[in-house]
Order: C-alpha cells, then structure tokens, then sequence
C-alpha cells in the first residue's frame, strides 16, 4: 500500500448547504501514512470533510486526490477510501463476518473467508463471528467496525467520532488500540472529533477546524504550546488572556505592557497585528510566590495578585488568582509537596518563563473556542 | 423468617414487626385489574371462535343457522366440499387474496420508498390520496367503485378482475403506511456504509435496504392478505355474479346455513395459527442459533 | 461564558438528511400508485358524484339522464336521517367501549403480561385467523334466544323471562364492539410497548400517584394508537351494515344497510350515490376536525 505516494490532497475545498458554507475553501494535505485528526466543535464542519472525502457529499467547490487520482466526483463505491462511521452503523441483518467481509466480497476477492477471519482474530473477536451486532458491547461493536473498514485495505481510512459512544475508560484502551494499529499497517487515518485529549493522544497532525475553515495545523506540541488565535488557545486546554500594548516589537524579544507591568514574550510566538495584543499564558506555566520570594526580575512578573479561589483536585492544586484590573487568572500548580497551600485571600505574585508566554491579535473574541464539556459533545 | 429466630425480641419490636407487611387483597386486586380486565376482553375476543370450533362438528337438527349444538358428529369434517360451491368460493378468494396482495404490495411499496427517501413536489397532495380511502367507510368505497363500473360499461365482465382491483384499492393504503413506518425507522448511515464498501447502488439496495425494510413489506402483506380475504361490503358491491367465501357464508346465511361453513372457518383459523407459531418459532430458533 | 459556534439550524437537518432523500427521478416510483388511486378512487368518486345528480324518476333498465338533480340529497336526508343518527350513535358507542376495554387490554399486554406478552398477543389477533362473518353468525347463536347467554340470564332474572338478547341494539353494538376489538388493541398495545418504563418510574418518583402517573405521562405517550385505534373502529363501524343484519332486526339497520339495499336490490342509484356521498363527507369531516383536535400526524 505504501509503495507510491499516496497522499491525501484537499484543495480549495466548499460545501455550501443553501446559504450556509459548512466548510470554506479547505486546503490541506494528508502524508501518507500519518495518523491525522480533524478537531472542532460541532457545526464546525469536521464531518462534512470527512463525508466529502468518503464520497457521501459531494463538494460545491474545489478538489479532493489520493497520490494524482483525482476522486473528487467519485461514486463513494469507487474510492479506496473507507469510514468507520459514528455509532458504526454495523448492518443488523447480518452476522460479524457477514459485516466484515461485506467489502472484500463486493469487490470480488475469492479468498475472503480466510481474510475476513483473519481481520475478526485481529480485532479479538473470534468466538463472535457468528453472531448478530446487537448481541455485541459497545466496544466489540467498534471492533467489528474497525475491523469491516480495515480488511479493504484502504489508502485512506476515515474515522467518525468513533470512540464517541463509548465510557471513558473503554475510550482510552481503544485510543491506545487505534494508535497501535495504525503505527502497524502504516494506513493514512483521517479522524474526526470533537475531543481535544483524543485527538492530542493519537495524532501526529492535528488541525483545528472552526466554522468551516482551518485555524491552525500542526503537531500537538505545537498546536498546545504556540496557538496563534484565541479559539486555539482556548478549545485545546485553557488559557489566561490579557488585553496589552506593545511597546517594543523590535528587539530580541517582544515587550508588552500589561496593565502596568512589563512583559517579554519570543518573536516566534508572537501573532499580534497592530498595537495592542492578547497575552496568553496557560495556567500550568505560572507560578505563584508570595510576595517578595519569587523572581525579582522587571519581565515575566505580574504583581498584585489575591488567591480569591482554591480548588484541590488531587494531583494538583487549580487557583484563582484576583488581579488588581479586576480579572481573574487561573494558576494549576502540581502538588508537590514542597510547600503548603495558598489560602483564599493570600497575597501572591505571579510569574513564567517568557518562552511559554504568546501573543496573539487584539480583535478576537477572548472566550472564542471556550466552552462548557456540554457544548464540547 | 429464620432471621426473626436469630434475632430474639429485646425490648421494643418483635418479630412481627420485622417481617415484610402482607399486601392485603384489595391491593393485590388494584394491582391485577388491568390484567383481570384485560383477560376478561381476550376471552370475549376468543368465545366465537371456539364457538365456530364446536359447531364444526355439530349435528344439525333444523336448517337454521342459529341451531344450538345438539349432537357430536365428524360428517362435516369428511364433506367438506359438499355443499354446493362452497370450496370453489374458497379456491376464489386465495386467488382473488393472493393477486392483490401481491399487487397491493408492490404498488404501496414503491409508493413508500418514493415518499420516505426522495424529494419532490406535492408530497401533501400525494399523502392526502392515500389517506383518504383508509377515511372512506367500505359502503361508499364499494358503491363508487360499482358506479363506475356501470357508467364505464364495466357491469357486464363484473368478477374476478373487479374484485381484485377493489381489493387492491383497499390494501393499497394499508401497505403504504406500514412500509413506510418501517423505512422511517431505519438508519441511512447503514447505506451510506453500504456504499463506503463497495457496494454500487443496486447491491446496496439488495443487500442493505430490502432486508432491512423486509420485515415492514412481509408485514404489509400479511395485512393485505388477511384484509382482502375477509373482506364482505365491497366485494358485495363489486363481484357480480362471482362468490367468494365471505359472499358464500353471506349467501348461506339467507337459506339453510351448512355446518361445514364452520369445519372451514376452524381449517382457516388452525392453518393461520400454524403459520404465526411456526413462523415466531423459526424466528426465536435463529435468534438462538446466533447467540449460540 | 458559553461561546458556542452555533450553526444555522437548517444545516444540521441539511447534513444530516442529505443522503436520505434525494432529489431525481425517484418519485417516478409513485406514479403507478398514484394513477392507481386516481383512476379507482378519485375518478369513481367523481362518478359516484355524478350518479347522486341523476333523475331520480330514470330507473336501472332504461338508464338514467344526468340532469344535476340537487334535490336528490334533500329527499335522501329527509328519508334516512335516523338512519345515519343511529349509524354515529352505534359507531360512537362500539368505538367507546372498545377504548374503554381495549386500553386496559393493551396496557395488561404491554407491560403485565411478562411471559405470557407473546400468547396475549396471538390471541388478540386470533380473531384475524378466521372469517368475520363466520365469527358474527357464531354470536348469533350464542345470543339466540333458546342459547346459552340468553338461558342463563332468565335463569338469574337479569333477562326477563320473554326478554331477548339478539335483534336488539344492544346485539348490534356489541357486535361491532367485537368485531373491531382487535383494531383498537393492536394499535394501542404498538403505542403503549413503546413507552419508556423508566418514564413511569420517573413519574412516580417525582411523587405521581399511579393513577396520576398513568394520566399525566402513559396516556399522552400512547395518544397517537388512540387516535389511530379509533379512527380503525369508527370509520368502518359507520359504513357497516352486516352487524345490523345478522344480529339485528330492520329496527336495528344502519344507514350501510340502506346504501346496499338502494344500490344492490332497488337498484335506486342516484339514491344510493348520494347516500354514499353524504357518509362519505360526515366521516371526513370528523376524522380531519378530530385528528386536527388531538393533534398527531401519525396516520397521514
């Protein structure tokens, strides 16, 4: 399979629906052989790239190849690309082998049995083939759905939300399971889904889709620790963002005021336009002193601060920190041990290396990409 | 109660007091009535049939249909086919049943699927004409259909032909609605997938969607089946000169009232019997067979 | 603090039915059906029309001359109105009473009968195994005057000694009470197995008396087979006409006896047709203004 190039091309891609664009002018390309998510809120038009590129929607604009064929008007039947789809979608009437032989013996391989058999011990679930769908778990079910898109061999396999329907600890063995699988046979695995830890455990490029367009692709690494908008910062883990001027764009490091206080950040992690910026730093990357025994630099500090909440949650400790512009930060600090906890009230400085800190424009919504776990489904 | 022999009584409550309180008979009757009334309908529903089950093997004494069961005799079950044209009103009604089932079902199915998967103009149109003759009593149903046939010359070749197509008219709804039930249930995802594995249109039809909407169609024309071979008021007004079963009993009823009518009825009711537990019995053992 | 991307609501029906219904050449599928019902039903409806207008004074043997003779339905409503009171007034009674008993039925099915659900239900539908007409002459005899019923009950003095139970209205109703028994049940029962149990259990929980319970969230899940079971009783109960005869007397008939009578042996068609019509329309009218009043689009 992996012989020639065999790379997933998105160009110029629309979906229109009446007047609503669910994707706009997408263009990215898959390498062969990656693990790949598609990562967004819903509505976001994760799905409907996916459903383009499977053949189940047919695109308004643009142009979708695997390596040169071009598949963009491809009858879904003709593409070798196949979809492990949300909630399977596994055919009731038929047994686990019938499933999972369905598309070998459609595209008339003579020794499908042999195959298929080999596809049901690879996924474990020998002792089922002969039964039912519905006489299945949740998770055997995935199994069989991975299992029926698999044994085709595909250049590309599409994945839907798949873990979606199942309890968190099942979520993570199969998370682990998927990635194991897709490092074996070295297939393009193209998954969509709305949760940030899932697609940051898997994939080796992630892209972050929001109201049809891409906002950033890029390593997790990347994606977590240099976000360049606001939605980014927010929807993969959780950002303090301070409103500063830039006083000095120039030198080795970019210096803002915030809100009184100077603060260098690295030019590479700086994409503020203009002259003001959001700050942003994540909460893990502060630390809290009381005043007067933390850094005693002029950068990288912001003092004034008052614990007005304190969260225990086990292996760290989650603070609110009350700044004197009426703002709220949060503080993760892990627990160490080291030294006791703050108290409700206390006074702390707060300060990070200005290598974690990042700049971005000053006229995105700061709550962009932030959302309750209810609005995450 | 053993516990209660563990559990001496110290001070306060004894034994007694530990032991789940009885229900008393008026909640246990609170608690049964629905089941009580519901077995009491379904005995109601039953009684006539075991009563057409008796009567099969009654000796008649007069010639009127309301004759009580008098004497135990197997005569009518060995003539069967004695009294006159009684068994050819039988052959005609499973023909009459068995065309416009298969008519009724191929028609209202089609009609079903174009309604459930397509888009297109004058859906309220379409559903209001198939719900009107499901609104129509059978009299009226029967009648214009016979006002046609007479204004269109028809009234000379009435029978076989213009029983069918009344029989058609009538079920024709009944399928519609039960298929298209049965398809709006279903997943398209199942389709989709269908296709995403290579099936092409036509395999993704036989393979996916007919089995799936099988049960609804098989459904469908049971319903048909037993409507069109039960059916009186608009056969009466369509059949001519031709008898079939229901018009035969109806026939009967007006002269003398031949015991073998029932000995029919009770072979009727024993072969459906046979076909529905037969039918749930293959269905549970390939249930078993798949969990096994 | 809730920042959701919100779509337009049009889109997610949009993506979701997209492959469900498409747009083609797939309404052709209709067209055979739909010819069907024009030319066996609408156009016989139209001629059934017409025929109500003929001269009354033509007969069967000479034909009759369409000459748009209203007045056919004042002589046919001055003639037969008891008839179609007395029609409503059985079919309303007969759909009563099978709600009234079916409704305990279903439910006793649906949710008490445990393993016995599947032996229940074949019973309900037993009735279906054999002929309705063989069934209706079975209740002749067992109502007939010298049968057991009717024994019984002069035996216990609830009959009086020359009181009769077959030839009344009492017979015709529960005739057709029996006979469109199964019609009410099997909707109800396909309703009522639907139900969520936990949703009772909820019901209870949150301080519901049964009885409560059952008014406030059984009943209204289980309102599309209410309506769709007494529209199966009703509009056929109004058109019958074989209950009347085999269990009642002329005092007894229905206004489906007249129509068949004018069609079939008087050969009085202009009579007949606008007989029809006019049943026809009734029962349109109360089946729209009902299904409108409760409200379910279940049937259509």
């Amino acid at each position: 399979m992996a012989e020639t190039n065999q790379d997933l091309h998105l160009e110029d891609l629309t979906k229109r629906f009446g007047d609503f664009a669910a994707v706009r002018d997408l263009t990215l390309t898959v390498p062969n052989g990656t693990f790949f998510a598609l990562l967004g809120p819903s509505g976001c038009g994760k799905t409907t790239t996916l459903r383009m590129v499977a053949g189940l929607e047919d695109p308004t604009v643009g142009r979708i190849s695997i390596g040169d064929q071009d598949i963009t008007r491809l009858r879904p039947y003709k593409r070798p690309v196949n979809t492990v789809f949300q909630s399977y979608a596994l055919f009731p009437h038929l047994t686990i082998f019938e499933n999972v032989a369905f598309g070998l013996r459609r595209r008339g391989v003579k020794d499908y049995r042999q195959k298929t058999l080999d596809m049901i011990e690879l996924v474990q679930l020998g002792p089922y083939a002969g039964r039912k769908p519905a006489q299945l778990s949740g998770g055997q079910q995935q199994r069989v759905a991975l299992g029926r898109a698999l044994i085709n061999e595909p250049g590309v396999l599409l994945l839907d939300e798949p873990l979606g329907a199942l309890d968190l600890k099942l979520r993570r063995q199969m998370q682990i399971e998927l990635k194991r699988i897709q490092t074996e046979i070295e297939v393009t695995f193209v998954h969509v889904t709305h949760d940030q830890e899932e697609a940051m455990t898997m994939a080796d490029t992630i892209a972050v889709m929001n109201q049809g367009v891409i906002e950033q692709m890029g390593a997790p690494e990347d994606l977590y620790e240099n976000p360049v908008t606001t939605f980014v910062a927010n929807f993969l883990g959780q950002s303090n963002l301070i409103m500063t001027d830039i006083i000095d764009g120039t030198g080795a490091e970019v210096i803002v005021d915030c809100q009184g206080q100077k603060i260098g950040v690295s030019p590479e992690r700086s994409h503020a336009q203009g002259r003001k910026a959001w700050l942003g730093i994540r909460p893990e990357k502060i630390f809290a002193s009381h005043v007067g025994e933390g850094e005693q630099a002029d950068t990288n500090v912001l003092r004034g601060g008052r614990i007005s909440d304190v969260s225990f949650i086990g292996v760290s400790t989650q603070y609110l920190v009350a700044m004197p512009w009426e703002q709220e930060l949060m503080v993760f600090e892990q627990n160490t041990g080291r030294r006791p906890l703050f108290n409700n009230g206390d006074q702390v400085d707060l300060s990070w290396s200005s290598e974690h800190a990042f700049l971005l424009d000053a006229d995105q919504d700061a709550h962009a990409g932030m959302m309750t776990p209810e609005d995450r489904e | 109660m053993a516990t209660d022999v563990a559990t001496p009584p110290l001070t306060g409550p004894g034994p007694r007091r530990v032991k789940a309180p009885r229900r008393s008979p008026t909640r246990w009757l609170s608690d049964h009535m629905v089941l009580l009334i519901g077995v009491l309908v379904l005995v109601y529903m039953v009684v006539p049939i075991g009563y057409i089950f008796a009567l099969s093997f009654n000796q008649p004494t007069g010639k009127s249909a309301n004759a009580q069961f008098s004497a135990f005799t197997w005569n009518n079950w060995t003539s069967i086919c004695a009294p006159e044209g009684l068994c050819d009103s039988v052959k005609l009604s499973l023909e009459v049943s068995i065309t416009s089932t298969i008519l009724a079902t191929i028609l209202g199915t089609l009609m079903a699927f174009a309604l459930v998967r397509h888009s297109f103009r004058g859906r309220g149109v379409s559903n209001l004409l198939i719900f009107l003759p499901m609104a129509t009593p059978e009299v009226v149903m029967g009648s214009s259909l016979l006002a046609m046939f007479v204004s269109v010359g028809m009234d000379s070749v009435l029978g076989f032909l213009t029983i069918v197509i009344a029989h058609v008219l009538f079920c024709l709804s009944f399928v519609v609605v039960t298929v298209k039930a049965r398809l709006q249930g279903m997943d398209s995802r199942l389709e989709q997938a269908a296709m995403d594995l290579y099936a092409n249109e036509w395999q993704t039809f036989r393979l996916v969607t007919l089995p799936l909407a099988m049960p609804g169609i098989v459904a469908a024309a049971l319903l048909s089946f037993s409507l069109s071979f039960d059916d009186f008021i608009v056969t009466n007004f369509t059949a001519g000169q031709s008898v079939t079963f229901p018009l035969y009993i109806y026939g009967a009823k007006l002269k003398d009232f031949p015991p073998q009518l029932f000995v029919m009825g009770t072979i009727m009711f024993l072969v459906s019997f046979v076909f529905v537990v037969a039918g749930e019995v293959w269905r549970r053992r390939r249930a078993r067979a798949w969990a096994a | 603090m809730t920042h959701g991307v919100v779509p337009p609501p049009a889109t997610t029906a949009a993506v979701d039915g997209a492959m469900a219904r498409r747009r083609g050449w797939g309404w052709l599928l209709l067209v055979p059906g739909m010819l069907y019902l024009a030319v066996f039903f609408v156009f016989p409806t139209v001629q059934l029309f017409l025929t109500s207008l003929y001269d009354p004074s033509g007969n069967y043997v000479q034909g009759y001359t369409l000459t748009w003779h209203f007045a056919n339905y004042l002589d046919a409503i001055r003639d037969t109105w008891n008839l179609f009171v007395r029609s409503f007034i059985y079919a309303g009674i007969a759909t009563g009473v099978c709600l009234l008993f079916g409704y305990p039925l279903a439910y006793a099915i649906a949710f008490k009968a445990g393993r016995w659900k599947n032996f229940m239900l074949v019973l309900v539908i037993a009735p279906f195994f054999t002929s309705f007409l063989l069934r209706t002459m079975s209740w002749r005899t067992i109502l007939a005057d010298q049968g057991p019923l009717a024994d019984f009950l002069r035996t216990v003095h609830i009959l009086p000694h020359d009181g009769r139970l077959l030839a009344t209205s009492v017979a015709v109703v529960a005739g057709l009470t029996y006979n469109f028994m199964p019609f009410m049940t099997l909707p109800l029962f396909a309703s009522l197995d639907k139900v969520d149990h936990r949703l009772i259990e909820a019901a209870g929980d949150l301080y519901s008396s049964p009885f409560t319970g059952f008014r406030k969230v059984t009943f209204p899940l289980s309102l599309p087979g209410v309506v769709s079971g007494t529209l199966l009783c009703f509009i056929p109960a109004c058109g019958d006409y074989i209950n009347a005869e085999l269990l009642g007397t002329p005092k007894q008939y229905m206004v489906g006896n007249r129509i068949q009578s004018a069609f079939l042996t008087e050969h009085n068609y202009p009579l007949a047709a606008s007989l029809s019509l006019i049943l026809m329309a009734i029962v349109v009218v109360m089946v729209v203004a009902y299904v409108r009043r409760v409200g379910t689009e279940e049937l259509v």
